[in-house]
């Protein structure tokens, strides 16, 4: 292997990074808040899509993000709906959105552009990428990064971190103080699902330039994971999610090889995270109420 | 026997059934909306749907048909819940239970011989994440669905590699014909009389054995059944085995059971996406085997009138997706029946 082919991989690593990475930064916020949830395998396919027919309908791919976003921050206030004021079960409501975009995916995808599970963006609809001779950066890998740093900092920086974590540690006490519980948890869950919806919109009109009605792949759980390997940390998680973007790239850089059978190369990130999981989890601590509905008694 | 019906009764709990009435409803109804949003009859589209399913009897044999795998694996769902677990994992167990059936039937063409080798692959699928949970604390979710993934690409490299059909490309070779399950008539098998069988024997497990109770009592604390003298491990342990035993079997069914190629087709396609919808069909019928067959019997009656709305409606089929995404996101909502019960006497007053 040449040093252009190590370059080539490490762009294409930062390429697939970002959905990961704003996924566990905003998961990682809204479970320091306290609220969990396992829908942003949805919320990325669903915002890929609705992203996509944003960027098209203005020719903006910017405006394709914002609408990915828009996408996460409706998605996000239903589950902090069900959650945080209705009190109900953090899982369900999630395991009804990743239900919710196999079907509205595929169902818009041949209801709008009238093609069979896949659409490919024109060319105006597409985020533009500073190209070298080892292949394309998007700007929205330095964006992600930023995201991932500020968000680090505020939530373990400044007076708003501590209160979200408060809320997330010991409500009971951060209620005592005055912190209203319940808005913080719920603005947490809009923030981290609307972190997700921009990752999704970033697949379809940035990275990819394509929709497709599986294009999210597992990477909403591969998110979960990093985060769960990053404790919790939004810094860590930006090193963790390019891990896991490695491993996507380098199957995607192995597949053309025929060196095996491509489904066995296909399987690498997911072994991988199988592994990195079961390796650290004995020792991740996730926050003491998270997951738990909080009552005033 | 009057007296086991009422218990059944009990533990479904009829106010449950009423807010999945309610979610179905609602499911309809958003379904409705997103119809016209997108220019097409909302009516004539739920028109040819139930046309197509009831309507007939080889409509009535379809929504059986369809009913059938999702049943097994809203089974392995509710098992899971019973127990306090998340298994995503039918979905992965489903898919070597189908090919487990591709593989031994061709090896010694026997019926139960396959659906016991659909059922065994199956169950050992879903060690690992058993496994991974007990000894090492890994989020059942994650460990599920990463051994979905892993499992689709290993029987996808399966179906055109070492077992596919040379005859018929894309495709795996053929259950044998003494191995497939008998037909009872318009194409469908005695698939689903097993399936309700299971249904039954997953009730009786649950209710009518210690382990049954040791299952649903870890479900509902672990630490008070520990203190009782039980192990929330072992329970653990055993929802996820016979969790992926279900599915396994399901799986083989769909392929011994239906014709006509008895193969796993191409891309994976007839296997695809079971265990998802199985997740739905438990959540709907509450976790309880009963309410199971009937929330099975309801998506199996939605998948069968698909072919009737496609051709008659030109409504995309996926549209029957999004009306279970909604009707699952609507059961999650705790308490709807109450709710609904205040904003409707709030409204009358």
């Amino acid at each position: 292997m040449d040093l252009g082919a190590i370059i080539s991989i490490l762009f294409m690593s930062l390429m697939a990074m970002v959905p990961i990475v704003l996924t566990s930064v905003g998961a990682a916020w809204s479970e320091r808040a306290g609220v969990v949830s396992i829908g942003y395998e949805g919320v990325l396919l669903m915002s890929a899509f609705f992203g996509a027919i944003f960027a098209e309908l203005t020719g903006h791919a910017t405006i394709g993000l914002l609408g990915g976003i828009l996408v996460g921050i409706l998605l996000g206030m239903l589950h902090g709906a069900i959650t945080v004021y209705l009190k109900g079960d953090h899982v369900i409501p999630g395991i009804g959105i990743n239900l919710l975009a196999l079907g509205v995916v595929p169902f818009g995808i041949l209801a709008y552009w009238g093609t069979a599970g896949q659409h490919q963006l024109p060319l105006n609809a597409q985020m533009w990428h500073i190209s070298t001779q080892y292949g394309e950066l998007s700007p929205m890998v330095g964006v992600t990064i930023v995201i991932a740093v500020v968000t680090w900092w505020v939530l373990f920086k400044t007076p708003l971190g501590l209160r979200v974590r408060s809320v997330g540690e010991n409500p009971e006490a951060a209620d005592a103080l005055g912190i209203n519980v319940e808005k913080y948890r719920f603005w947490s869950t809009v923030y981290g699902h609307a972190l997700a919806g921009l990752g999704g919109a970033y697949m379809s009109v940035d990275w990819l330039g394509l929709v497709h009605k599986t294009m999210s792949g597992g990477r909403g759980f591969i998110a979960l994971a990093n985060m769960v390997f990053s404790g919790w940390n939004p810094l860590v998680s930006l090193i963790g999610g390019w891990l896991f973007g490695f491993f996507d790239a380098l199957a995607s850089w192995l597949a053309p090889k025929h060196i095996i059978p491509g489904q066995f190369i296909l399987m690498l990130p997911y072994i991988m995270t199988l592994i990195i999981v079961a390796g650290i989890i004995g020792k991740a601590r996730p926050p003491k109420w998270d997951g738990r509905p909080y009552k005033r008694e | 026997m009057k007296k086991s019906g009422s218990e059944i009764l009990e533990s479904l709990n009829i106010k449950a059934l009423i807010e999945s009435l309610i979610a179905i409803f609602i499911g309809f109804l958003i379904g409705a909306i997103v119809l016209g949003a997108f220019g097409y009859d909302p009516l004539s589209a739920y028109y040819w749907l139930f046309q197509g399913a009831l309507g007939s009897t080889y409509g009535i044999a379809s929504t059986l048909r369809y009913a059938t795998p999702i049943m097994l694996t809203a089974l392995t769902f509710a098992l899971g819940t019973r127990t306090g677990i998340f298994n995503i994992g039918a979905e992965g167990s489903f898919y070597f239970g189908a090919i487990a059936a591709v593989i031994f039937t061709n090896i010694w063409a026997n019926m139960w011989f396959g659906l016991a080798m659909g059922m065994l692959l199956g169950a050992l699928w879903a060690l690992p994440a058993a496994a991974l949970k007990v000894y090492r604390g890994v989020h059942e979710v994650i460990s599920t669905i990463m051994l979905n993934w892993i499992g689709w690409f290993f029987v996808l490299w399966l179906i055109v590699g070492p077992y596919a059909n040379p005859n018929d490309p894309n495709k795996t070779i053929r259950i044998p014909i003494e191995a497939r399950l008998p037909n009872i008539g318009y194409g469908l098998s005695i698939a689903i009389i097993i399936a309700v069988i299971a249904a039954a024997l997953t009730y009786f497990l649950l209710w009518h054995t210690t382990l049954g109770f040791s299952m649903r009592a870890s479900g509902m604390n672990p630490k008070a059944a520990r203190y009782g003298g039980m192990s929330p491990k072992k329970a653990v342990m055993w929802s996820f085995i016979l969790g992926g035993l279900l599915s396994g079997l399901g799986g083989a069914m769909k392929i011994m059971g239906e014709g006509p190629t008895y193969a796993i087709s191409q891309g994976g396609a007839n296997i695809y996406g079971f265990g998802f919808d199985g997740i739905g069909v438990s959540l709907v019928g509450r976790n309880h085997p009963l309410g199971i067959i009937l929330a099975a019997l309801f998506f199996g009656m939605l998948r069968a009138g698909t072919a009737l709305m496609q051709a008659e409606a030109q409504v995309p089929l996926e549209i029957i997706k999004v009306i279970q995404g909604i009707i699952v996101i609507t059961v999650a909502i705790p308490g709807l029946y109450d709710l609904i019960k205040k904003v409707a006497r709030r409204g009358a007053a």
